[in-house]
């Protein structure tokens, strides 16, 4: 059955998609697919949101319930979509703009509140949407059309900073590393709690083309030679355009937030049944 | 049972969206709006509903669209500093079409202002804050009573219109202690969401005679598709020129095709008027206050507050400017509800302003001063 998951998955009247030839984005989303399939998640029940950018018109591709919102507030909108209906499945896909620069403090936040979300970030370096221009996740000396000369700044390393802020499984792969992929995104899902996976993927016509990487396949070399195999304990220092992959954090133990909110509203209707 | 309690009318305005079947509340704190958060915090987990304070008011607006595309009816309660960070997703709900209720207790003055004090400042934000043309309905109440009373009404029309419902109090509003009746289940009109059976062609955001749209709840079977973007009936983007066209002249006809659901205001004595007093709010009881008085005194004047301000209840202001030699407006902002009435009385009746912007209420005595001077 290989290519069925896709065609039931997408929604083909609206295909083929916006994105560039050799633009990573339609791995990505397959990537989502297999993993959406290979659970067999009702897709009557399954909202994916996102918000502004490239990846985040992935969702109208996707056959099933699906939010576009507005840049950066995908999180957010999810966290009231997710609160109010607890058995729907809820995936937030969004890119490394979005996610990390005008979302950052949503981001935080969601996973601080370890709501039950699995959050897919695209992360192709670049605001490939507006062409081109820095994003808090493009690496040190990267040329971009806003960092003519090279980017002074560093790369955010947002897997870190989910882990600080509470996220309850953590993990990272590319879209070169595809059936890794695959396998993390299918354990985020399974997941309970707020669920966090990085993707790095290709953008050979604004991030590569600026970069000496015009052709996806360089790009693809490029994301498979800075990728290192994450070994707990065997950390190292990376340079800035090096990440780890793999699975890099996961607390079972940690109660999502909405099976406390289930477990307070209980309490609280035992006292009003006492008092009265 | 029936109750009369006496309650703030920030207590009263989170009544109201108790009884109006709110079961979600996503909010961040700010004077003088507070009190509706912590109030909905402690009620709304045995109403089986859910209280979550968010990171701020971008993410507050955020939660309550999304619990409402989820079918939840939902609220969020804010101040102009916050009101004005939820411009962005108040354009998403409208062009979305989904129902939200937002308060804006206002506060005094532009930017950080004076969180404690009054004001009427964001009479025109309320309408105009989001860029480009989109569809909201404004409500100003004037005391705890209409706190209650128009979160129900303001709930009502977000469902049956489907788009954001600014509540708009003053400060003095938010903050004042009234006897509150709180009626039986089923005495008030509650408004739930409708959801057709099907939706020929999956033609989702399509309208019907009275320009209505009702996209399905997510979950509900349908595979719909909500977006930001200029969208056909499917609620796909598109960037033809005649679906354009139609999504957005759609999406603000609906409220003029539907004037009847959202036109509500109070007068008094304005048939025989020569001088009107108009305004919005709590400063519109002082006004009928002063209206009264003069009437006794043998005045001709009349007085004129709309409950919705949002639409502005042009057609009956028309009529009254064809009577009326003059209206006062009364406002406490440099003369925003005044810039509509003289747009509408169009050169019939004279249009005199009186404002006020320094955090304390209009004293009876400034508006009696201001109508003694225009009184023939």
């Amino acid at each position: 059955m290989p290519e069925v998951f896709v065609k039931e998955f997408a929604r083909t009247q609206h295909l083929p998609t916006i994105w560039c030839p050799g633009c990573g984005l339609g791995t990505s989303m397959r990537i989502l697919m297999k993993a959406l399939a290979d659970l067999e998640v009702d897709r009557n029940r399954l909202v994916v949101v996102s918000g502004i950018g490239c990846s985040s018109r992935m969702v109208g591709y996707l056959d099933c319930n699906t939010v576009h919102t507005t840049h950066g507030r995908a999180l957010a909108l999810a966290t009231g979509i997710k609160l109010s209906r607890p058995e729907l499945t809820v995936v937030a896909a969004m890119g490394d703009g979005d996610a990390a620069s005008i979302g950052g403090n949503h981001l935080i936040h969601a996973a601080r509140r370890n709501v039950d979300i699995t959050t897919l970030v695209l992360n192709n370096s670049n605001y490939g949407m507006t062409s081109g221009q820095t994003s808090p996740m493009t690496p040190h000396e990267s040329v971009t059309t806003t960092a003519p000369f090279g980017n002074l700044e560093h790369k955010f390393h947002l897997c870190d900073m989910v882990k600080g802020a509470g996220a309850t499984y953590i993990a990272r792969a590319s879209t070169y590393h595809y059936m890794l992929a695959i396998r993390l995104v299918k354990k985020a899902l399974k997941h309970r709690g707020f669920s966090f996976v990085e993707l790095l993927t290709q953008c050979p016509v604004y991030f590569g083309r600026f970069n000496r990487m015009s052709n996806p396949s360089d790009m693809l070399r490029w994301l498979r030679d800075n990728a290192v195999k994450y070994v707990p304990g065997k950390e190292k220092e990376l340079r800035d355009e090096q990440y780890y992959i793999g699975e890099l954090f996961r607390d079972e133990t940690k109660v999502e937030y909405g099976e406390l909110l289930r477990q307070l509203r209980e309490r609280v209707r035992s006292w009003e049944a006492k008092r009265s | 049972m029936a109750q009369t309690l006496l309650l703030q009318g920030n207590e009263a305005c989170a009544e109201g969206a108790l009884y109006a079947g709110c079961r979600f509340y996503g909010g961040y704190p700010i004077t003088p709006s507070s009190e509706i958060a912590e109030y909905l915090a402690r009620k709304l987990p045995l109403a089986g509903g859910t209280f979550v304070q968010m990171e701020d008011e971008i993410a507050s607006i955020a939660s309550i669209i999304g619990a409402s595309m989820a079918g939840v009816k939902a609220m969020t309660a804010t101040s102009g500093p916050g009101f004005s960070l939820m411009q962005e997703n108040l354009d998403l709900a409208a062009v979305t079409e989904t129902p939200v209720v937002i308060v804006d207790a206002m506060r005094g003055g532009p930017s950080t202002g004076m969180p404690t004090a009054t004001g009427q400042g964001d009479y025109m934000q309320a309408r105009w804050g989001s860029h480009s043309d989109h569809p909201v309905v404004v409500l100003a109440p004037a005391g705890a009573q209409e706190m209650f009373d128009l979160t129900v009404k303001a709930f009502n029309i977000a469902e049956a219109l489907r788009l954001p419902v600014v509540l708009l109090p003053e400060a003095v509003v938010s903050h004042i202690r009234e006897a509150v009746r709180i009626p039986d289940p089923g005495e008030m009109e509650v408004i739930d969401r409708y959801q057709p059976d099907d939706y020929e062609g999956n033609g989702f955001f399509r309208r019907d005679e009275r320009g209505l749209a009702y996209p399905p709840v997510l979950g509900s079977g349908f595979h719909p598709h909500y977006t930001g973007l200029a969208h056909a009936e499917d609620g796909f983007p598109s960037n033809d020129p005649g679906v354009v066209r139609k999504f957005v002249e759609g999406l603000n006809q609906k409220v003029a095709k539907n004037l009847d659901l959202v036109t509500d205001f109070e007068e008094e004595a304005v048939e025989d008027a020569e001088v009107i007093l108009a305004s919005f709010g709590v400063t519109g009881r002082a006004c009928q206050h002063v209206a009264r008085l003069l009437r006794k005194q043998g005045h001709r004047v009349g007085y004129f507050r709309p409950r919705i301000v949002w639409p502005f209840p042009e057609a009956r202001v028309r009529e009254l400017a064809h009577t009326a030699d003059t209206f006062v407006v009364a406002e406490l902002n440099l003369g925003q509800m005044r810039l509509e009435v003289e747009r509408i009385a169009c050169g019939e009746a004279r249009v005199v302003g009186l404002h006020k912007v320094d955090g304390s209420m209009l004293e009876i005595h400034e508006i009696l001063v201001k109508v003694n001077e225009v009184l023939p």
